[in-house]
């Protein structure tokens, strides 16, 4: 893992600091709301419907067991005892008080964690892969260069007041699982033919109200090109990208409005005057960088264990977390399992102060000290042996975290929505928890199969709505809560955004709506198979709409 | 009817305007305004305690009596007067019974 140097150290206590008499002279009544607002969202500090808010900062969903300890203690020193994982690999707080939180960054900066730029418009947390390192078909480790961004980004005086926010999304695998293509720069490590690592590069993605695909606009960025070539990126949005609308200020609609060509010889413009600059990437920081991501040394084992094949067997639940938990480690008898943080009938992306100290002490005693939390809202201990599958169900088991549910119907992306947020139209936890509860027999949601469904409480598109296959968008409607579905959408190497199938539905409504888009769905696939996605783009909209609205 | 509210500074917690410019911690503690003037009038006081460091994020919102009982009219703010409906262990609702 990644280790502060005394830059990184320094500049977080800086701004703990800095934060702390922030905080005082506003109790002291020395800065009003309007003067402290932006100061506290530049350190993760909103004010939401109940309470504030901290939002810290996972870099590139990656921690290990002493900084998972730590948030545990901060859930229940300072919180409620729980905190929500995010879809920017983040963790928020829902419950901190003011007074406390400049002792809350003291303690994260500790473990070398914080809550800068995790609000703001300005680079937001960079998001990777949450099987960067471990994952087979992966082209290199993403994260050191998610770390270069990091690096480069943080406290970025020309990017500190942005038009609007800006995220970056970067994979090093071909099979998109950190969903690039709807950021505003998405990274996809690859290789040339010679055998170099290079970025396809997109820009313009993004979601919110008005959700785009991002547009290529480099087939191979050498990796030494890497920070040169998102400044100039960055500066031309932050020249040319609107901010007399909020609502029009994102990349997204830069790219729209200009259009791709000119956009592209602009980037390419500015990229070429500085190019050979300060910005360029020496092999040597690349690979010294590259050295805190070194892999942890894994004996190569057998491809099947029999421990996990004798309890297969018999133990149905065990059965059904293998199927659907595990993703296939580049090293043989090794894997990378999903814990899922969407327990049947539970809040997606929640997890007590308890559970966080299992997560910790699993991750210590068979992962390597590695954690991922994963856009999606589950935890990840990326390698762990085989062998060691049983005694770690157990465990998670005890804990209520051994779902084997992972990319199925019930592990549902959920924004906090109206139970929590200031911006929200309609709740988003309900509709998640009703939904499991309907599908949440292991039997019918493997039988159903992949099938990802996102929700969000406002048209803001936190929940990711517009990327699920079925995907919830909240709003309200003549003081009702009412829920909008789409279908189709899809975040990964071959993204879509979801097309409304018709009217929308109540709050009484909806489930049943979800559920004869599935059955729907079961009686007209080619086989087990052909997924809800593909069963979807083969046959269109229409069986989907007749069904939930009758014949035209 | 209207009634004001806002969050204390220190702490988060959603208040609302109640008698001699206290913040109450029930809505149904509230001090009720009819009409633009008396709004106003409500609303100035909100301001002032928010210039005195007391509450931030001051507004007026929507209520109805029930059985002479003040109710918030939207959901939000039935939800901000409870707490998450998810979690019904947190927030108001948790607390001692409501007046």
């Amino acid at each position: 893992m990644y280790r502060y140097d005394e830059f990184d150290a320094s500049f977080v206590n800086q701004r703990t600091e800095q934060f702390k008499d922030q905080v005082r002279r506003r109790l002291a009544g020395e800065l009003s709301e309007d003067e402290f607002k932006p100061l506290r969202l530049m350190n993760g500090l909103y004010l939401q419907l109940h309470a504030y808010m901290l939002r810290v900062a996972i870099p590139y969903g990656t921690l290990n067991g002493r900084q998972m300890r730590k948030l545990a203690h901060i859930a229940r020193t300072y919180d409620k005892g729980y905190g929500h994982f995010t879809t920017r690999q983040n963790i928020q707080f829902n419950w901190p008080k003011l007074e406390d939180t400049p002792k809350i960054l003291e303690e994260l900066a500790e473990v070398e964690m914080h809550a800068i730029q995790t609000s703001g418009n300005c680079i937001r947390n960079v998001t990777a892969d949450h099987f960067a390192g471990a994952a087979a078909d992966e082209v290199a480790d993403p994260r050191p260069y998610a770390e270069i961004l990091r690096q480069w980004s943080s406290l970025h005086p020309e990017f500190s007041f942005l038009p609007r926010k800006f995220k970056i999304a970067i994979t090093g695998a071909p099979n998109d699982r950190a969903a690039v293509q709807v950021h505003d720069i998405g990274l996809q490590l690859t290789r040339n033919d010679e055998g170099e690592i290079g970025f396809v590069v997109y820009v313009g993605g993004g979601l919110g109200r008005t959700p785009m695909i991002g547009r290529k606009v480099r087939d191979y960025l050498p990796e030494e090109d890497l920070l040169a070539y998102s400044e100039a990126i960055l500066r031309v949005y932050n020249r040319y990208g609107r901010r007399d609308n909020k609502y029009k200020a994102r990349i997204k609609i830069l790219v729209h409005e200009t259009g791709l060509e000119e956009l592209k010889a602009d980037i390419e413009q500015e990229f070429e005057k500085i190019r050979y600059g300060v910005l360029r990437l020496p092999d040597e920081e690349v690979r010294r960088i590259e050295a805190y991501f070194a892999p942890p040394p894994l004996e190569v084992g057998q491809a099947t264990s029999a421990a996990v094949e004798a309890r297969r067997e018999n133990d149905a639940a065990f059965a059904q977390f293998l199927a659907h938990n595990l993703n296939p480690h580049r090293v043989p008898g090794y894997t990378s399992v999903t814990l899922s943080m969407k327990p049947i009938g539970g809040i997606p992306g929640d997890a007590s102060d308890a559970q966080m100290e299992v997560i910790a002490e699993l991750a210590e005693k068979y992962g390597h000290d590695e954690i991922r939390i994963s856009h999606e809202q589950n935890v990840i201990l990326p390698h762990v042996k085989l062998d060691d599958l049983p005694a770690i169900f157990d465990r998670l088991t005890a804990a209520e975290i051994a779902e084997g549910n992972a990319g199925l119907i019930t592990d549902i992306i959920a924004c906090p929505g109206m139970d929590y947020c200031a911006l929200a139209t309609a709740r988003s936890i309900p509709v998640a928890q009703r939904i499991s509860e309907r599908f949440g027999t292991a039997d019918r949601q493997a039988e159903i199969g992949e099938l990802k469904i996102k929700i969000s409480g406002c048209i803001n598109a936190c929940g990711h709505h517009h990327v699920g296959h079925i995907g919830i968008l909240g709003l309200e409607k003549k003081g009702e809560e009412f829920y909008q579905v789409t279908l189709g959408g899809s975040a990964n190497e071959n993204a879509s955004i979801g097309e409304i199938v018709g009217r929308g539905f109540s709050s009484d409504e909806v489930v049943d709506a979800i559920e004869t888009l599935v059955e729907t769905y079961l009686g007209l696939r080619s086989g087990k198979e052909e997924t809800f996605l593909e069963a979807y783009r083969r046959v269109g909209e229409v069986p989907f709409k007749e069904a939930l609205y009758g014949a035209a | 009817m209207k009634v004001i509210t806002a969050n204390r500074l220190l702490n988060g917690d959603v208040v609302w305007l109640g008698e001699n410019g206290n913040w109450v911690e029930r809505v149904t503690l509230a001090s009720t305004f009819e009409g633009k003037d008396q709004v106003a009038q409500g609303l100035a006081i909100g301001q002032d305690a928010e210039k005195a460091q007391k509450v931030v994020g001051v507004y007026e919102m929507d209520v109805s009596l029930e059985d002479g009982v003040i109710v918030p009219v939207r959901l939000r703010e039935r939800i901000r007067a409870a707490g998450p409906t998810t979690h019904p262990q947190f927030g108001k609702q948790a607390q001692a019974v409501s007046a």
